[in-house]
């Protein structure tokens, strides 16, 4: 079953185009990463699926809603990690769970359920009853992505969720974001190449606002001739400074 | 439900801050405590407590502003408003969200003024509570600027606008610090063509009992607070549909 699918989904800013004519297909249950430079297109795709940002043409529906006509249906259904880490600052680990929990229409009880159920699977327990701001770097990002899954979505999407973590923060996040895989749709923007090879089902390229490839690491890279998806990517993203 | 738990976060950001706390009740009070040391020293008919309580007041909620726009403005820096933008809540539940906690924030801050202001020798009576009550149009302004200023500006710029401009600007041309008459001229016509002043004097006659001035004070705090709040609602709503939260 298809979980999201974009049709010449663009977004143009100013007579620049941010994205041009994404047509992408995802299943129930993938995790699919998006790659690209700086300025590929890659967070701009996310605001757009995540109804943060209006399409200046095309469409996309998530799970049969559309974002253009339907956002707030499709906005009950996903949630965002944003590339930031997006936290209340002031409000504990607890209190910030309860919250989202809430606003996506639990009740008290409900939501502490929730929020105890998403301690214990992040691993936020001793830090509980710690302010946010507090949190080192790597328990901000465990918790905002705590924060995205307590809604229960059936679509996530992490945008960068890795940035500015040390290599074990990393591997400890990756180890989270694997226990997800299967159970729920996630789309995962990185800067990573290893990020992406061990984490997701398949991977998009982006540069310039367009999809430039789409596939495995292995197809990427035998598609290119490439030893690794590094070099796969490279070729890809100045693929299109030859065609220019 | 979900609106109740957005203003309930709000409330906690803002009264964990210490600086909120410091600024908003301790720094009026402070004022109010030097100028009646002042007045006690070199008697001053401006610091009489009867006067000088309704402009201590004033002052004090323009921190209000300061409060609301810093936390509305650290959400959009910090992309948490960009998180409960993805979040099925409409324009009314972030609006009403970000300023229901404000207006009994006001009051609880304009009465511990007024109850310092008793132990300096202002006369119990009801016609502090209506002072208090008078206040209200004055506390939906400053909510209304901090949510227009926190929408547009990032917390640096909040906190030069409403932290040091705003606080300034209806401090001096309230009439609290001198009397605006002393000045005359564009000056008064200036500080009566803005809402502060007016909403010392509304508050400075109920305290009198001189009823009769209240109304006309009152209308120009009331017309400001609608036009401000109204002017922040529609630029509120344009920034959620924007493509830059």
């Amino acid at each position: 079953m298809i979980a999201i699918q974009t049709a010449n989904l663009t977004k143009k800013y100013k007579g620049k185009t941010a994205v041009n004519s994404l047509n992408l297909s995802i299943e129930k249950g993938e995790l699919f990463a998006l790659l690209g430079v700086n300025g590929a297109g890659k967070t701009t795709t996310i605001k757009m699926l995540s109804c943060l940002v209006t399409p200046t043409s095309g469409d996309a529906t998530l799970l049969g809603d559309s974002i253009v006509t339907n956002s707030y249906a499709v906005k009950e259904k996903i949630n965002v990690s944003p590339q930031e880490t997006a936290v209340a600052r002031n409000l504990s680990v607890k209190e910030n769970l309860v919250l989202i929990a809430k606003i996506y229409g639990c009740d008290k009880k409900a939501a502490d359920m929730k929020m105890k159920e998403m301690l214990s699977t992040f691993d936020l327990m001793d830090v509980s009853k710690d302010k946010a701001k507090t949190l080192s770097g790597g328990m901000q990002r465990r918790l905002s992505i705590a924060m995205a899954l307590i809604s229960n979505p059936q679509i996530l999407f992490l945008d960068e969720p890795t940035l500015g973590l040390d290599v074990i923060a990393r591997r400890e996040l990756w180890s989270a974001i694997e226990k997800l895989k299967g159970k729920i749709t996630i789309i995962l923007t990185t800067h990573y190449m290893e990020e992406a090879e061990a984490l997701s089902d398949r991977i998009g390229i982006m540069a310039k606002g367009k999809l430039k490839a789409i596939g495995t690491a292995t197809e990427l890279m035998a598609k290119m001739n490439a030893k690794t998806l590094e070099d796969a990517f490279i070729s890809l993203a100045t693929e299109e400074e030859v065609e220019r | 439900m979900k609106l109740l738990a957005f203003a309930s976060r709000n409330r906690k950001e803002i009264l964990r801050d210490p600086l909120n706390v410091v600024f908003g009740i301790g720094f009026p009070l402070v004022i109010l405590l030097l100028l009646s040391a002042i007045q006690a020293n070199i008697p001053v008919e401006l610091f009489i407590i009867k006067n000088l309580i309704p402009g201590i007041a004033v002052f004090g909620l323009s921190f209000i502003a300061l409060f609301s726009g810093m936390l509305i403005a650290k959400d959009r820096s910090t992309s948490f408003l960009m998180r409960l933008f993805t979040a099925p809540l409409t324009a009314t539940d972030y609006i009403l969200g970000y300023t229901l906690w404000l207006l009994p924030l006001a009051l609880v801050q304009c009465t511990i003024c007024f109850i310092a202001a008793f132990f300096l020798g202002l006369p119990v009576s009801v016609n502090v509570l209506l002072a208090i009550i008078l206040l209200i149009p004055t506390a939906i302004l400053f909510i209304g600027i901090g949510l227009l200023a926190g929408t547009i500006f990032n917390d640096k710029q909040v906190g030069s606008i409403c932290g040091a401009l705003l606080t300034n600007l209806s401090a001096w041309l309230s009439g609290t610090w001198f009397d605006l008459s002393l000045v005359g001229g564009w000056f008064k016509r200036v500080a009566y063509a803005l809402p502060f002043a007016h909403a010392v004097d509304a508050s400075r006659a109920a305290i009198v009992g001189d009823y009769a001035s209240i109304l006309p004070h009152l209308w120009w705090v009331i017309g400001y607070a609608v036009v401000i709040m109204v002017i922040a609602v529609i630029v509120f709503k344009k920034k959620m549909s924007s493509d830059k939260v």
